[in-house]
């Protein structure tokens, strides 16, 4: 009986929570409003969440959180030189095919999205049979090394986190 | 006392806010400076990110100190822009490769299938289930 009315207890408190910080107000009013969505959300978008991805070290999400932070404001800086003090010419792009050890859809995502937000790299498109990641890199001289970093920096980090 | 804590949170903010107009201005003129779709797709996805980074957390600390009040908007703004900023990405990868992108000029995925962008898995053999 409770599982049909929470069908999805960690979005409920999430929606409650993004709701509250919307409003920017904490009321009775509003806390129950956010409840309600809360509540009606999951219930409506239960068909979808049919397979939902378990996260085995929660700890580990806040590393790497700080992790992927710190490196999006160091891909700033690296980013930032480039355009400003590398002509065209001298810049080296290339592809780069990253070989996936992750299964799961969510930690792809994850990883895909991590790519695209850190040191000069853009993931840009899966294999069809999700084995493997294609990265754009703006300007490298060893795109193995590049290859090597996402592997060990962040793909292992995600797949102790959800296999 | 609180003279001195008005005068640090007013350099920070000020610092913070020259700081992210510099690395817009950067991202910006990557899209100029850069010459070629996939090269400019890095000064947007990167240079920007630090540079609404630097506003948002500007805006907080000015309402905290000189508004008197909390604001979270911020916050959900920083999310809001990291979920949806590679997906964008993604996109305009994906559709420039579609028109412009020979697959010969790409690395082989060395498995039995091509990149998704060119090549499909029939549909019971596909790893994901997206039914």
């Amino acid at each position: 009986m409770l599982r049909r009315i929470f069908p999805h207890p960690q979005l409920t408190l999430m929606l409650t929570v993004v709701w509250l910080l919307l409003v920017n107000t904490v009321s009775p009013g509003n806390l129950l409003l956010g409840l309600v969505f809360g509540v009606a959300i999951p219930v409506i978008t239960q068909p979808f969440w049919q397979k939902r991805p378990v996260i085995k070290r929660p700890l580990r999400v806040v590393e790497y959180m700080a992790l992927v932070i710190w490196d999006i404001v160091m891909a700033n800086v690296v980013v930032a030189y480039t355009i400003l003090f590398k002509s065209n010419a001298r810049t080296r792009s290339a592809w780069v095919r990253v070989p996936l050890d992750l299964t799961s859809p969510e930690a792809i995502t994850l990883l895909a999205g991590t790519i695209t937000m850190t040191p000069g790299t853009v993931a840009s498109a899966l294999s069809a049979d999700a084995s493997s990641i294609l990265v754009h890199c703006l300007d490298t001289d060893d795109p193995e090394a590049v290859r090597d970093e996402i592997k060990h920096r962040y793909e292992r980090r995600l797949k102790e986190i959800f296999e | 006392m609180i003279e001195d804590a008005t005068l640090i949170a007013e350099v920070v903010v000020s610092f913070l806010l020259v700081v992210a107009g510099l690395f817009g201005l950067v991202g910006s003129l990557g899209l100029v400076k850069l010459d070629d779709t996939m090269r400019r797709l890095h000064a947007p996805t990167k240079a920007t990110t630090l540079g609404i980074g630097g506003v948002l957390i500007a805006s907080m600390i000015y309402s905290a100190v000189f508004l008197d009040r909390l604001s979270f908007h911020e916050l959900l703004i920083t999310i809001f822009l990291l979920l949806t900023a590679p997906i964008t990405a993604n996109f305009i990868a994906k559709s420039y490769m579609h028109r412009h992108v020979d697959e010969a000029d790409l690395p082989p995925t060395e498995g039995p299938y091509g990149w998704a962008v060119y090549d499909a898995v029939p549909e019971d053999e596909r790893p994901i289930d997206t039914k």
